[in-house]
């Protein structure tokens, strides 16, 4: 188990945009390591380079500085069409806002995916409709986007992620347009999934909740990593750790408070790790193999076993 | 498999957006009809041209006095019946050659006129020209040898003048002279405009008398046989020269005089072709831009594919389908309606139109073209949109 090689190896990885001809550095030298059957939940402030971190391991863009290596391919050693092929072959993706086909069954939504690996139509359905069955939705799989609910209609996104087999699933605030008790359940079938299948869970959130379920919480902000769970400390249960990043946190960077749930928590006397620290600490090893938290994630999913039933 | 996906999401493309689908694709459909229309008109009026100068007879010889050029004066014809009697001895053959001196004139009966083309011919014509008669006989080798005034009538001057009453046996006044009518042809129809009905034969020797001259205008032949056909009218040229070493002659045969006028009709059929096309273009044109539109609307369409693993050229494969599909469809409409309409102009109205398959092959595959063509920049624009950018779009 200790051996088996990451899913995704970030080095000293920056990215840098020119914006009419100003460099701006979305992310800073960020080192991290998410190992197969992960559940990481990413947090920080907006515009602390979350997405832009999230794009990169999901090989959706390419760094500027550092290393990446995305199922044991550096990702500057490759193509556009060899890029398009390693996402589909390692990562799925589950958006907030769904990004669903409109005017498109379900069931085709789902085997997407499979139609740019050239599996044959019949077998395409006949895993999409597995995949389907697998969210709880194999009575839907004729149904289109707008026929179906928020929450459904994320199962499907979710169903389109996973059908591939992919060895990474990447999930940028896939509650976000969810209300609450929707949310959850779809919350939980991730969880529930990433414990089943193995498939390494990184989740982009706001919700504090939410990454409190996680077994590992990355924190960003300015571009670095500030905190990372598997590295500061061995941890696991997180929520007897209440993290206040509202502390450092330049007042430039505030767009607006109502955006930003976290500050609710924002009582305890917090670790106000430095941000050099954190991303050093980054680059270090695991204190260890993320696969023995599978005790303690399944311990967590007690939740999402009632849901499912 | 990916091509066949790619047609069905093409398909559903085109499907989503069915007004502005059929409104880009009516530029393709009324440059392609245009085109297929034009085209038609053009290869009709050649057919007819030709089948009327195959029409004259196989293997005829025509020999004038001049130049057959554009841009020479018309020479005064110094050939006489000696010239023709010449003429018959090389070819060997007197039924094989015919005569004509034309002149127009007013051809009377009773209170009713005509102004009519009046042929002075010898008795050979018919056999030469590919005539044949509806009422009566035609002229005689003694009504030639005797300059007897006797007239064969074109259907148009019999109708003009006779509207109501038997021809034959009748008199008509030629340039003030009474002819006998002996016959009337049977109708040949209109040619480049011109009425070929509208003649009346008479007898090359009262033709003469009429108008006080001994010559002829010109001489006709027909060749025994097509493959010796040149050398025979170089052999007439050289015996005409020998008689008249100060007039050039040529000897033109239908295959030269389908030469010229099928090139001018060729041109003609080219030059409008090519205005049609330019409708094409502008098809092309409006294509090009509703796949512009049809990409920008599509941007996150395109960066979900392109998350899920879809390469810069299946994106681009899809779009530039989309492209063709509305060409091509446009292209088949307008096929039809192009066909449509040039058999309605062909039934309807004195236009010739004949379809030919090499048109409308040319039009489905000028269709597909422009599809190509005018999907690249689109299909290109959406194969290298930046997925994160493109997941980002509104």
């Amino acid at each position: 188990m200790t051996g088996s090689p990451p899913a995704i190896e970030a080095v000293d990885v920056s990215r840098t945009y020119q914006l009419d001809g100003v460099s701006v550095e979305a992310l800073r030298g960020v080192s991290l390591v998410v190992q197969p059957g992960d559940h990481v939940a990413l947090v920080g402030p907006s515009g602390s380079g979350k997405s832009t971190l999230m794009h990169l391991l999901g090989g959706l863009d390419r760094p500027t500085g550092g290393r990446l290596v995305i199922g044991g391919r550096d990702v500057n050693a490759l193509s556009p069409p060899e890029m398009a092929t390693l996402r589909n072959e390692t990562i799925g993706f589950v958006f907030q806002a769904f990004h669903l086909l409109p005017r498109t069954s379900a069931v085709e939504n789902v085997a997407l995916p499979l139609v740019y690996r050239g599996v044959p139509a019949r077998q395409r359905r006949e895993r999409a409709a597995a995949m389907l069955g697998r969210v709880g939705l194999g009575h839907r799989l004729d149904h289109r986007p707008n026929q179906m609910s928020g929450g459904e209609q994320q199962r499907v996104a979710i169903a389109r992620a996973l059908v591939t087999e992919p060895t990474v699933l990447l999930a940028d605030e896939p509650t976000g347009n969810l209300d609450s008790v929707t949310g959850a359940a779809v919350l939980e079938l991730l969880e529930r999934l990433n414990a089943e299948s193995g498939v390494a869970l990184v989740m982009v959130t706001h919700d504090q909740e939410v990454a409190a379920r996680a077994r590992r919480r990355i924190t960003m902000r300015d571009g670095v990593v500030v905190a990372d769970s598997a590295t500061d400390d061995d941890a696991t249960h997180l929520h007897d750790r209440p993290l206040s990043v509202d502390h450092g946190r330049p007042a430039t960077l505030v767009p607006a408070p109502s955006a930003e749930p976290r500050s609710v928590s924002g009582s305890g006397p917090g670790h106000p790790s430095g941000g050099s620290g954190g991303a050093a600490g980054a680059t270090g090893r695991l204190p260890h193999p993320p696969v023995n938290d599978r005790g303690t994630g399944d311990a967590g999913v007690v939740t999402g076993d009632g849901s499912g039933s | 498999m990916r091509v066949a996906e790619a047609w069905r999401v093409a398909l559903d493309a085109l499907r989503a957006n069915r007004l502005r689908s059929a409104l880009t694709m009516l530029g393709v459909i009324i440059g392609v009809a245009s085109v297929v229309l034009l085209v038609a008109i053009g290869t009709g009026t050649k057919q007819k041209v030709e089948q009327q100068v195959e029409g004259l007879g196989s293997n005829l010889l025509l020999v004038v006095p001049g130049r057959i050029e554009v841009g020479t004066a018309p020479v005064v014809s110094p050939l006489t019946l000696k010239d023709v009697d010449a003429v018959t001895r090389v070819v060997g053959d007197p039924d094989r050659v015919a005569v004509t001196i034309a002149s127009g004139a007013t051809a009377r009966a009773g209170a009713r006129s005509d102004f009519t083309t009046v042929q002075g011919v010898l008795e050979t014509t018919p056999a030469v020209f590919t005539r044949s008669l509806v009422r009566g006989r035609y002229l005689t080798g003694t009504d030639v040898d005797t300059s007897r005034r006797v007239a064969v009538l074109g259907d148009s001057v019999a109708r003009a003048l006779f509207p109501d009453r038997d021809p034959l046996g009748q008199q008509v006044t030629l340039a003030g002279v009474r002819f006998r009518v002996i016959g009337v042809f049977a109708p040949l129809g209109q040619s480049l405009g011109v009425d070929r009905d509208d003649e009346v034969h008479v007898p090359v020797t009262a033709a003469q008398r009429l108008w006080g001259t001994q010559r002829v205008d010109g001489i006709a032949v027909k060749a025994p046989d097509r493959e010796r056909i040149d050398e025979l009218g170089e052999r007439i040229v050289a015996e005409l020269n020998r008689r008249h070493p100060d007039t050039e002659f040529s000897a033109v045969t239908q295959q030269q005089i389908l030469g010229v006028l099928g090139d001018i009709l060729g041109v003609l059929t080219g030059v409008l072709a090519a205005i049609a096309g330019i409708s094409l273009l502008v098809g092309g044109v409006g294509v090009s831009n509703i796949m512009l539109v049809s990409v920008r609307e599509r941007t996150r369409e395109i960066g979900l594919r392109k998350a899920v693993g879809a390469r810069p050229r299946d994106i681009g494969v899809q779009f530039l389908l989309e492209a063709v599909l509305l060409t091509t469809i446009g292209g088949l409409t307008g096929m039809a309606l192009g066909v449509g309409t040039a058999l309605l102009v062909d039934a309807l109205s004195p236009i010739p139109a004949a379809i030919t398959w090499w048109s409308l092959a040319l039009a489905f595959g000028v269709s597909a073209a422009v599809g190509i063509v005018f999907g690249v920049v689109p299909a290109q624009r959406a194969g290298r949109l930046d997925p994160v950018v493109a997941l980002r779009a509104e």
